[in-house]
């Protein structure tokens, strides 16, 4: 077994052992920090499998962004130290069974398939490569879905502010 | 074995299913919004993997991912707007508590 493999197994370890400890802990805070060391374990993978680009986007977005704001929702809404409430062990044995109901059946059918790849000679995901087909506006360049983003990007900051945005009291 | 395509399936798929398993049980709207982003790593985990095992010789799979983690963040945001928004008319961000538009 070389050192790939290991850390390979350590990295997957890590991501799906936190991830099933964020959605079963009752407490909310534990729970943002199992998500966050899930999302660090993913970007362990990208980096593994050599997509050095996306998971450093992986890092930078999910887990200094998203993670972040979702402590600071958690320190807005919660009581500090409340446990969740307990969900109905009815609840719980029907989502368990739907989702490894889900989980054999889509491992079935994967393992059923036979994959067949290209043998192309790879590009590989340098960073100069990933840049020219971003802003690329021949047929297989992304420069349209990359503006379509930017606006969406615009309008979800928008969105966010006015939506959050408190109403001035009615006297003022 | 060294570890393949399959290996990185079996963990998204896993992953997936964590995430739709907290989707159900969860009642609070911030879990459930931590569930939904567990469900949209693994779907970029299976972009990148089949970007790098199957057709190396395209960089799609990788674009693909970078734009879901671009409008994940977007959704995360507005979200967390939405639950802070109705945590100050509700004082409370269970789901059970919110169904004032159900009738």
């Amino acid at each position: 077994m070389s050192g790939s493999t290991i850390i390979f197994y350590m990295l997957a370890a890590l991501t799906l052992v936190s991830g099933a400890l964020a959605v079963t802990t009752r407490q909310i805070f534990r729970a943002a920090i199992f998500l966050l060391f899930s999302l660090i374990g993913i970007a362990g993978l990208y980096f593994w499998m050599q997509y050095d680009f996306v998971a450093a986007v992986q890092i930078v977005v999910y887990v200094g962004g998203i993670t972040v704001l979702i402590i600071f929702s958690i320190f807005l809404t919660q009581q500090a130290g409340d446990l969740l409430p307990k969900p109905k062990i009815g609840r719980q044995v029907f989502s368990a069974l739907a989702a490894f109901c889900g989980f054999a059946l889509t491992m079935l059918q994967l393992y059923q398939h036979k994959f067949t790849g290209t043998t192309e000679a790879p590009v590989l995901p340098t960073v100069s490569n990933i840049g020219d087909r971003m802003l690329g506006v021949e047929a297989d360049g992304f420069a349209l879905p990359f503006e379509v983003v930017s606006i969406l990007l615009l309008a979800a900051m928008i969105g966010c502010i006015v939506i959050a945005l408190r109403s001035k009291p009615a006297t003022a | 074995m060294e570890p393949g395509l399959y290996h990185i399936l079996f963990i998204s798929a896993a992953l997936f299913f964590i995430g739709v398993f907290g989707f159900f049980t969860r009642r609070n709207l911030i879990t459930m919004l931590m569930s939904v982003e567990l469900v949209l790593n693994s779907v970029n985990l299976n972009f990148i993997a089949f970007n790098k095992y199957l057709w190396p010789n395209k960089m799609d799979g990788l674009f693909f991912s970078i734009f879901v983690i671009a409008i994940a963040a977007a959704e995360a945001a507005v979200a967390i707007a939405i639950i802070i928004n109705l945590y100050r008319s509700h004082q409370s961000i269970d789901v059970e508590n919110t169904e004032d538009l159900k009738f």
